[in-house]
This record gives structure tokens, sequence and C-alpha cells, in this order.
């Protein structure tokens, strides 16, 4: 074994410790959750791996390879679990490139009771810790936008959107709707400037990209979603949700994205109806974040790629 | 032509963009953990030689050129075109014009094999082998007990290209030329 895959392989394995260290002495409970399952994420924008249960005493069903271990944890809050954490291998397709693999390690941990607030330093106080510690700037979407692209992202025009999106990179952006331009202009010039601030929470997303996060109204009115993401050295490492516990709203937003996908051409999903039930019966009120470790190891090893830090990544199966 | 789609985009791939043939340079897939895919695509203006960025949205789709890379041999010049014969057996030939030529014109032989570029069967450019063997015509004369170490001086071969090379070159020695660098090598 090279020098190199052995560095690679202890310092991974000492992340590894550090995390369940961490959360072993906050009495955060490890738990591990199927990452094959008959329910999948409808998220228009997410691709799952889809495959096909045959034979021994089951009935043939599709099954869906987890893009989150999200589903899940949920219905082990609603039963009762208290904090839990998994550190499991999710998949998502079509994600190929140098921050992406199809296949990756997730960091995934859930608070009932706690404020995003709460969250936020808690997720700090382990990135400081897998990380060294360095401070953090805390940034609205709206400041970051009107920092880097000189526009309001809740109060600009499509066509003002649309023309910051051609400036930037050269895309075709009549089809482009207003979430799209945001997402453009949140990777090629939001995300590239936060290079240089370090560490960023990112908090206060638009209503429309809540995903499974409650909204609320920001000071200045506007809808926005109670989620924050976390960037280290202008790469996303983790995404947080104050969540979504109404079951009624749920089941409308997993409709409203299979809506969705209809109208992309992409594949209808099997909801994950237990977790509905689940809702009915009710969720704490909770947070939760979802960390991409493998990236987080990438930042530890200062690589460039995630080819760098996986032991058998999609260039290499 | 066929259209391409972004899951098809790899380095290599020669579209059209804004009516002129590019080459596909490097591809990078954007996407926010909730949010649209991009692919950001480096390219080669083929006509201009320019580098440029673009984005495309997932699921776009560009027009690919009829561009095909063709070694040939090179035959002779009439002063306006450079003549390039297929080694396929065919004999077909094409005439390439100084622009396309470029800075190709610098490394030509006669009998040499060059990578002709065709765009819609017209040659837009000819690239050299990477090592390319020439006569000198002119040089200082050497210098007795020079070695590869020490001084360099110019050297001009028939082409008109002027390389540096080692005190120890002298008129009418066939040197070996890197072409991509312009760089001498060593005597061949």
């Amino acid at each position: 074994m090279t020098d190199k895959v052995n560095s690679l392989l202890l310092k991974r394995a000492g992340l590894l410790n550090v995390t369940r260290l961490f959360f072993a002495r906050r009495g955060v409970l490890e738990v591990n959750t199927p990452v094959l399952g008959p329910g999948g994420s409808t998220d228009p924008l997410l691709d799952s791996f889809v495959t096909q249960l045959e034979g021994g005493s089951a009935q043939s069903q599709t099954l869906y390879l987890q893009t989150s271990p999200e589903f899940y944890m949920k219905r082990l809050l609603a039963a009762g679990s208290g904090p839990i954490y998994q550190l499991g291998p999710c998949f998502r397709n079509g994600e190929v490139s140098r921050r992406h693999n199809p296949e990756f390690l997730m960091l995934e941990w859930y608070r009932p009771g706690w404020s995003l607030v709460e969250l936020e330093h808690e997720c700090c106080a382990l990135v400081d810790e897998l990380l060294g510690a360095a401070s953090y700037t805390r940034l609205t979407y709206r400041e970051a936008f009107l920092q880097q692209v000189g526009l309001d992202p809740f109060a600009a025009s499509l066509d003002a959107l649309r023309a910051a999106c051609v400036a930037c990179s050269g895309i075709n952006a009549e089809q482009l709707d207003r979430d799209a331009c945001l997402d453009l202009l949140i990777s090629h010039q939001v995300e590239p400037g936060f290079k240089k601030l370090g560490r960023v929470v990112l908090y206060e997303f638009p209503a429309s990209q809540a995903a499974l996060a409650q909204v609320h109204q920001d000071a200045y009115g506007h809808a926005v979603a109670s989620r924050f993401e976390l960037y280290v050295d202008g790469l996303e490492l983790a995404n947080a949700y104050q969540e979504l516990t109404a079951a009624d709203e749920q089941a409308a937003r997993f409709q409203a994205d299979n809506a969705q996908r209809r109208a992309l051409g992409k594949e209808q999903i099997s909801p994950d109806t237990k977790l509905i039930e689940a809702l009915q019966q009710g969720l704490p009120e909770c947070s939760g974040i979802a960390l991409g470790f493998d990236r987080l190891v990438m930042l530890a090893l200062q690589a460039e790629s995630l080819d760098e830090v996986l032991t058998f990544s999609a260039l290499r199966w | 032509m066929a259209n391409f789609a972004t899951n098809e985009f790899k380095g290599g791939l020669k579209f059209m963009l804004e009516g002129d043939p590019c080459s596909m340079m490097d591809i990078e897939h954007i996407k926010p953990g909730k949010g649209q895919a991009f692919t950001r695509v480096k390219y080669r203006n083929l006509m201009t030689g320019r580098v440029g960025e673009k984005t495309f949205k997932s699921g776009d789709s560009v027009e690919g050129a009829d561009v095909m890379d063709i070694d040939m041999e090179y035959l002779y010049t009439d002063g306006e075109f450079w003549h390039f014969m297929k080694t396929d057996g065919s004999f077909e030939q094409v005439g390439a014009d100084a622009r396309a030529l470029g800075e190709t014109s610098k490394w030509l032989k006669e009998q040499e094999v060059y990578m002709v570029t065709l765009y819609n069967g017209a040659p837009i450019s000819v690239t050299p082998p990477n090592f390319i063997v020439l006569p000198v015509t002119e040089t200082d004369p050497g210098v007795k007990g020079d070695t590869a170490q020490g001084g360099s001086k110019p050297a001009t071969l028939p082409t008109g290209a002027v390389v540096r090379v080692p005190l120890f070159v002298n008129e009418g020695d066939l040197l070996k030329i890197d072409t991509r660098t312009g760089e001498y090598v060593s005597r061949a």
C-alpha cells in the first residue's frame, strides 16, 4: 500500500472517530436505516437509482437506493427515538464531477426540540473539531446576492436575473425560470465569492427552495425557508432545515414534486407513505442537517476532487 | 449532423456555436445539493483558436459539427495552397490555405504525415507531429570542444524557422525538434 493511500485511510478513519466521539459525548444515538427502500425521493432535481426486488418470499416490487436517510430517520424520530445521527452511503444518479460521486457518505443528524440556530452552533462546533477552529461569516441569501451579484433575489425581475445569468455564464437564458436563474447565479457567482470568506453560513433561502423545511417571513416580509447551508472555502458542505412536521403539507409537497417531475418528463416516484403516517402520528418539532462527509475529507486533506479522497471513486470503479 | 445532449458532452466533442465549429476541452458538472444541474463547458473555437466558456442547462443540446481529424501526407505548395493527400490509399487531396496552415508552416516537410482538421470537407487547421526532423540550412560555425552544456546559437531550417541550438551543431546536421514548444531536442 502506498504512503498516500495509507495516509488517506488513516485520516478518514480519524475523522470518523472524532465524529462518533462528538455525538457520543452529546448523547446523540447512532442509527442505521435502510439504504434500499420502496419509497424514493420525489425531489424533481434529484435522480434515484431504481431497482427491482425479485424472488424469495417477497412480492416483486420497485425499490430505490436512498438519496438521503431523511425519511427513515424521521420515522424513528416520530416513534420517539430522541436525537439521532447516521453515517451511511447515499446514492444520486447522474452526479459525477470533481465535487460529486453517485455514491457518497452522508452524515445526517436530527435534534428534537432544537431551533435551527442551536443546530447551526452544533454544526459549527463539529466542523471546528474536524477541520480546526475558524470564524464563520453569516449571510442571508439576500445579502449574499446583493454582495456578489448586485441583485435582490426576491425583488429583481426575471429579465434582470436572466441577464445576469447570460453575463456570467453565456447560457441561453430564455427557458430559465426564477429558481433556475437563482441556482445558476449561486453556483457561478455567489459560491466562488465564498472562497475568500472561508466558512460561510447562508440562511433564509427563498420559500421556493424550501424542500422539506418550514417557511417563515424575513424582516422584509419575504417568505423564506427555515434552512441554512454551510460552505467551506466555496464548497457546499451541509444543508439544514427546521423540519416540516405537518403531514398534509408534506403529502402536498410530494404531489407537487411528482407533478413537476411529469412536466420535466421524468418518471414518477413512489413517495414514502409511511413517512406521512408517521407525521400524522406526530413528528416532534426538530431541526435536522445533512453533511457530505467525503467533501469534508476533501477539505481536511486540501484535495481538489472527491476522486482523491475516495477509496474507489466512480472514475476508478 | 446529430445533436448532443448535456449528458453526452465529453472532451473532444466537436459542436457548433454561433456558426463556428468548436471542440470541447473540459466539462464540469455543477449542481447545488438542492437545485438545478448545469454543465459548464470550456471549448476552443476551431476557426479562431479562441478559448471560451459556456454553461448549459441540464438536458440542453448542441448541434454536432461536421469536423474530422484525418492523417494526411504533405505533398507541395503552389504558393497559395498547401496540398495534402490522404494516407488511406484513396490518394484524395485537399489544399489548405495559409490561415489553416498557421504556425505549422514552420514545421512543413514533404512526405511527413500531419493531422488535417476538415470542417464540411475543407481544411481549417493542420497539426504537425509532436517531433519532426529537419536539416540546418544556416548557422554560425561549430565551436570545437564544446559540449551539450554551455551556450546556444540560432540555426535556420529550410522552412525559415529559427531554433536555438547548442554551439556544436553545424550546417547540414539533422535536428529533432519538438513542434509543440519549437525547441531543439537532439541531433537526429
